[in-house]
């Protein structure tokens, strides 16, 4: 097992105060280890995305403490915060939420300029970053000349070409077919190949466990379960295609 | 281009009604201002033309004179004992008042009179288009200008008219001595207007003052002050600013041009205003997906700011064509609007600060995001 990148420890979650007040997460512990794909199961209202919000350090924890390689960021103010998700994390989401005035490379290369990256280098990688996904033929497209694959390919590519630490993916199959849904899969399982990176993937669809090297459950703000992937490796994980490949097989 | 403008640009020129209607509203509260600010130019310029013309070194006034227009009286009998004065060169006297200009026709009008020693360095007419200034020496002659013709009843050089039953004929005509109070100016010489206007010999409304170079103004002044307790000294420049903020702040008028520019740049802060804000609350996923991935404040701010930043461009840009089309428009008239390269900056300015500060709704606006809500739109 590679070293771990992102640990829970001990979290919890209130929200909301008075008569709303929620308990959302209660002692929630979870390490994501690199060149893995963990998944991230359980049914509405369980607290996968308060989870999810506090490891992409966009909400803070009642209680408990986040660390990202080591550096914990407890007490961190929002722009705090904010750097941490710009240097670390990479986020893909259920309805892409990609800019629509923008093109797929423009698209890509935003989570570069965030971080002060411009000009020909940014541009560059942008467009590596879509060839790794397939897409280098979708360069100065508008998300509106996408389908809905392709739109979540390019948000693969925007959330990959900052080499981040770790790729949380909120439901990245579910505005998807079952086609597109296993390409985008794939992509993701390639990407979580690299001992560096970790892959983290919230979903409900249990067809999809099979791309994962470890499954947690969540019910009620707590981890019932966690769940090694029958072997090391994700079952459909195929090398991240260098080219076009991913083209051919999702349309 | 950084990224953030390019976004910011699409998204603004992406909903063309909305950036129609905001660079309409910015073209008019612009338009506002600088026609308000022009005319406020133009008023100052009008209303020291004859003390621009006239230049002397210093003016000799009675004392507490609001403006050139000021009948005030002083004893011009006074002339010798200022020529004295150890740094003096020469003193003319000039008569200024209004009287009523009789048409052959019957019909009267107010005129204003403007009298000067024509041998001497007074205030004569200049733009002479026909006829001259020297003329002015024969009995009953007058220069009018062209422009007053309808005015006047004149139809050129020969015409005809009486100032208080004495007649009067036009040896020559200017061309763009226009009053801002709509008065024709008469020019004529000084003693015949002392009739015109009904004063005694003894008097004039001021003198003129030139110095020998090298003369120290200071004690000139005050050596010419000396003799005569109730008359006052100015130099060109200080009866230049008494008589145009008389005009402009003492009747009014400049208060009410400042208001309307005012009114203008309110306008204009309040359409950019909405307009930001409309534009940041339907484009809010994308501010918020920008905050998910980490970027900064400062770099959310710059999409706003550069909305702001375009919209102050393009609409100054448009502003500014209206606005020389109405300078070319008010030239020739009694009130031109004056745009200088100065006013032009300063309205820029002020538009772009006017765009900038309208964004600041649609700032607070994105202070409020929440980057969670990415994951539950």
């Amino acid at each position: 097992m590679n070293d771990p990148i992102l640990e829970a420890k001990n979290v919890s979650s209130v929200l909301g105060s008075g008569a709303g007040r929620v308990q959302a997460l209660k002692d929630v512990n979870l390490t994501l280890h690199g060149g893995e794909l963990t998944m991230l199961m359980g049914p509405s209202g369980s607290g996968k995305t308060t989870l999810l919000s506090i490891l992409g350090f966009m909400l803070t924890p009642t209680s408990g403490s986040v660390c990202i390689r080591g550096q914990s960021t407890e007490n961190g103010d929002a722009e705090t915060l904010a750097r941490v998700r710009r240097e670390h994390i990479g986020l893909i989401f259920q309805s892409y939420h990609l800019f629509p005035t923008l093109t797929a490379a423009e698209n890509v290369q935003v989570a570069l300029d965030v971080r002060g990256e411009a000009g020909s280098k940014a541009r560059t990688r942008s467009h590596d970053a879509l060839a790794q996904v397939g897409l280098s033929h979708k360069i100065n497209s508008y998300p509106r000349e996408m389908s809905g694959g392709e739109q979540q390919r390019v948000a693969i590519a925007r959330a990959i070409v900052s080499t981040p630490s770790v790729i949380l993916a909120d439901e990245p199959t579910a505005a998807l077919d079952s086609g597109n849904g296993h390409a985008i899969m794939d992509v993701l399982a390639a990407i979580a190949k690299d001992p560096s990176r970790s892959v983290l993937v919230v979903t409900h669809d249990s067809r999809l466990t099979s791309f994962s090297s470890r499954i947690h459950s969540i019910e009620d703000g707590r981890i019932v379960g966690e769940q090694p992937a029958a072997g090391s490796c994700p079952v459909h994980a195929t090398p991240l295609p260098p080219n076009d490949a991913v083209r051919a097989e999702t349309g | 281009m950084p990224l953030n403008f390019t976004l910011a640009s699409r998204n603004l020129f992406h909903d063309r009604i909305r950036f129609v209607a905001t660079t309409i509203g910015i073209v008019f509260s612009v338009v506002l201002v600088m026609v308000q600010m022009g005319l406020y130019l133009g008023f100052g310029q009008m209303v020291t033309k004859m003390i621009d013309q006239a230049s002397p070194d210093l003016w000799v006034m009675r004392s507490g004179t609001k403006c050139f227009e000021d009948p005030s009286l002083i004893d011009a009998r006074k002339r010798d004992a200022y020529l004295a004065v150890k740094g003096v060169a020469d003193v003319n006297a000039l008569v200024i008042g209004f009287s009523d200009w009789h048409m052959a026709n019957g019909a009267i009008t107010p005129v204003f009179i403007v009298g000067s020693n024509l041998k001497g360095d007074g205030l004569k007419p200049w733009n002479v288009v026909a006829g001259s200034a020297q003329s002015l020496s024969e009995d009953g002659a007058v220069a009018v200008d062209k422009t007053y013709s309808e005015r006047l009843g004149t139809s050129g050089l020969g015409s005809e008219a009486e100032i208080r039953g004495h007649a009067v004929k036009v040896t020559a005509l200017t061309d763009g001595i226009r009053s801002f109070t709509t008065t024709p100016y008469v020019f004529v010489d000084m003693s015949r207007a002392r009739t015109y206007v009904g004063i005694p010999n003894t008097y004039a409304n001021y003198f003129l003052v030139k110095l020998k170079p090298g003369a120290n103004v200071d004690q000139v002044r005050h050596d010419i002050e000396a003799q005569s307790p109730t008359n006052e000294v100015l130099t060109t420049p200080e009866f230049r600013d008494r008589s145009r903020n008389f005009w402009l702040f003492g009747t009014g008028a400049g208060v009410a041009l400042f208001a309307g520019a005012l009114l203008g740049v309110i306008v204009g802060t309040v359409i950019v205003a909405q307009t930001l804000y409309s534009s940041t609350k339907d484009h809010i996923d994308e501010f918020a997906t920008l905050r998910a991935m980490g970027s900064s404040n400062r770099y959310i701010y710059g999409v706003i700011i550069y909305q702001a930043l375009l919209n102050a461009v393009v609409g100054f840009g448009l502003a500014s064509l209206v606005g020389f089309a109405v300078v070319y428009f008010t030239s020739g008239g009694a009130l031109p609007v004056v745009i200088t390269p100065l006013l032009m900056s300063a309205i820029f300015l002020l538009t772009v600060v006017m765009c900038i500060v309208s964004a600041f709704a649609a700032i607070l606006r994105v202070l409020r995001i929440d980057p969670v809500m990415v994951f539950t739109k």
